[in-house]
């Protein structure tokens, strides 16, 4: 029974998978881009990142008409409205995978990856952190939520280590002012995707549980 | 929080039929309490237990308690009438008598004893406002209540419940023969009406559950399976038997 309902139900997941590959990837490529100084992948990271928000625009088509048709209840409605909060989230590191590109495609300075000591370990560990993400939500795992939410301290404590770094290279060296202005700013746009790696975590654990951190939304 | 109405091993035979299994259900005083369940479940079966409709049914076999207020119902010495004036009945087809508005509505009040003209007058304005009819049927009391649409003969079964001062009002299915207007009234009356009786609802509207009633009982082929504030059971049910009947898995 309800075999048009479960199609759509599963066409939002389908969806909603597809769309977390391509973050997962844009995250990927940003991290190379950088490693690499590839100004060619920086650029097709940008272009792409209009195929993350066109996604973002079809799954919430997808989850508005499900609401407007089929009433969804119980799981299925935790499914519909937590697929419509992590869109957004989604959505969200996909334009800072896309910001840091553009920083990268516009960077003078060379060798640059590894000028700031903690940046490749904070690129690293926001990778893992989106892997890990987008598994648990792939598994509706509750484990890897929690994982997530503590890589996310991790790097919170990087962001730190970043700014003191860079404060002192911004004091020792001044041709570098400009660069010193981009490492911020890209580590500022890894700390965020962190935060929005947490959020999707939240809303796994509101699909299984009807919570989001014990505060009961449903 | 009360209950007005407590069942505990409740257990209903219709000849060989076990309709109702050990049902164990409390209906909180001053709120509503839907039954859902799919068809033959149980849920009107045990609805007419709680005025004591089933007497009327060959071969009926009840066994457990029904208290209402801590006194035992099914207790044979329990004075019928007196029961179905404290607690009233709405059914699914309107059931207008073929006599007049006013008449349908004094007729409770004067099996019971009133024949004073001015009370019976006081009881039938009053009844018909609280039933949220009386604007639409006050220049016309004394024509047949037959003449009334659906939705109106409706609340007009509800005012004529309304008019022997019950404190319970049973419903079973009383929206599913209306068209969707209709619906929100009466559904918009059941909310007003429960601050000074205790409603219980049997209903086939998953919605309209949700929209009126404070707690759910779920039945299933003759068992109270899951029982909780409608918030819970729509939102996080226990029992997956709950989960796949209201996200209509099954029939």
């Amino acid at each position: 029974m309800r075999s048009e309902f479960d199609n759509e139900l599963n066409k939002l997941t389908v969806d909603l998978t597809k769309m977390a590959h391509l973050v997962d990837s844009a995250i990927e490529n940003m991290i190379d881009a950088f490693k690499h100084e590839d100004k060619r992948l920086a650029k097709e990271i940008m272009t792409n990142d209009r195929l993350i928000n066109d996604m973002e625009r079809t799954i919430e088509s997808r989850s508005f008409n499900l609401i407007l048709r089929q009433q969804p209840i119980a799981s299925d409605l935790r499914k519909v409205t937590s697929a419509l909060k992590i869109v957004t989230d989604l959505e969200r590191i996909g334009d800072q995978a896309a910001d840091i590109a553009e920083i990268i495609l516009n960077m003078e300075e060379t060798q640059s990856y590894k000028t700031v000591e903690h940046i490749p370990l904070m690129a690293k560990k926001t990778k893992l952190m989106v892997r890990e993400a987008v598994d648990a939500f792939i598994k509706q795992d509750l484990q890897s939520v929690h994982m997530v939410k503590q890589m996310d301290d991790e790097i919170d404590a990087l962001f730190e280590e970043v700014k003191t770094e860079v404060i002192e290279i911004l004091k020792e060296e001044n041709d570098k002012a400009n660069a010193c202005i981009d490492f911020l700013m890209i580590a500022k746009y890894l700390e965020k995707v962190g935060d929005h790696a947490v959020n999707i975590g939240e809303w796994i654990e509101f699909n299984q549980t009807g919570k989001v951190n014990k505060h009961r939304l449903i | 929080m009360e209950n007005k109405i407590e069942a505990k091993n409740l257990n209903l035979w219709y000849g060989e039929k076990h309709a109702l299994k050990d049902v164990n259900l409390n209906i909180v005083k001053n709120k509503i309490t839907a039954f859902i369940g799919p068809s033959g479940c149980g849920k009107s079966t045990f609805l007419k237990t709680l005025n004591r409709m089933q007497d009327y049914v060959k071969g009926v076999k009840i066994t457990g308690d029904l208290t209402i207020d801590n006194e035992n119902i099914l207790d044979k010495r329990v004075d019928t009438t007196i029961l179905r004036k404290k607690v009233g009945m709405v059914f699914q087809q309107p059931n207008p008598f073929a006599m007049s508005i006013y008449d349908n509505v004094a007729y409770g009040p004067r099996i019971h004893g009133i024949k004073n003209k001015k009370q019976l007058d006081e009881i039938v304005e009053r009844s018909l406002k609280q039933a949220a009819l009386y604007d639409e049927v006050a220049d016309r009391l004394y024509t047949s209540a037959l003449g009334l649409s659906g939705g109106q003969q409706q609340r007009l079964c509800i005012a004529r419940c309304l008019a022997v001062e019950p404190e319970v009002i049973l419903l079973d299915e009383p929206t599913s023969a209306l068209d969707p207007i209709s619906t929100l009234k009466i559904e918009e009356l059941l909310m007003e009406l429960k601050d000074k009786y205790t409603i219980a609802i049997v209903t086939h509207n998953m919605q309209q559950a949700t929209r009126i009633a404070d707690y759910t009982a779920f039945f299933l082929v003759g068992e109270m399976v899951e029982y909780g504030a409608t918030r819970d059971l729509f939102s996080m049910p226990k029992d997956k038997r709950t989960e796949d009947y209201i996200t209509g898995r099954f029939g």
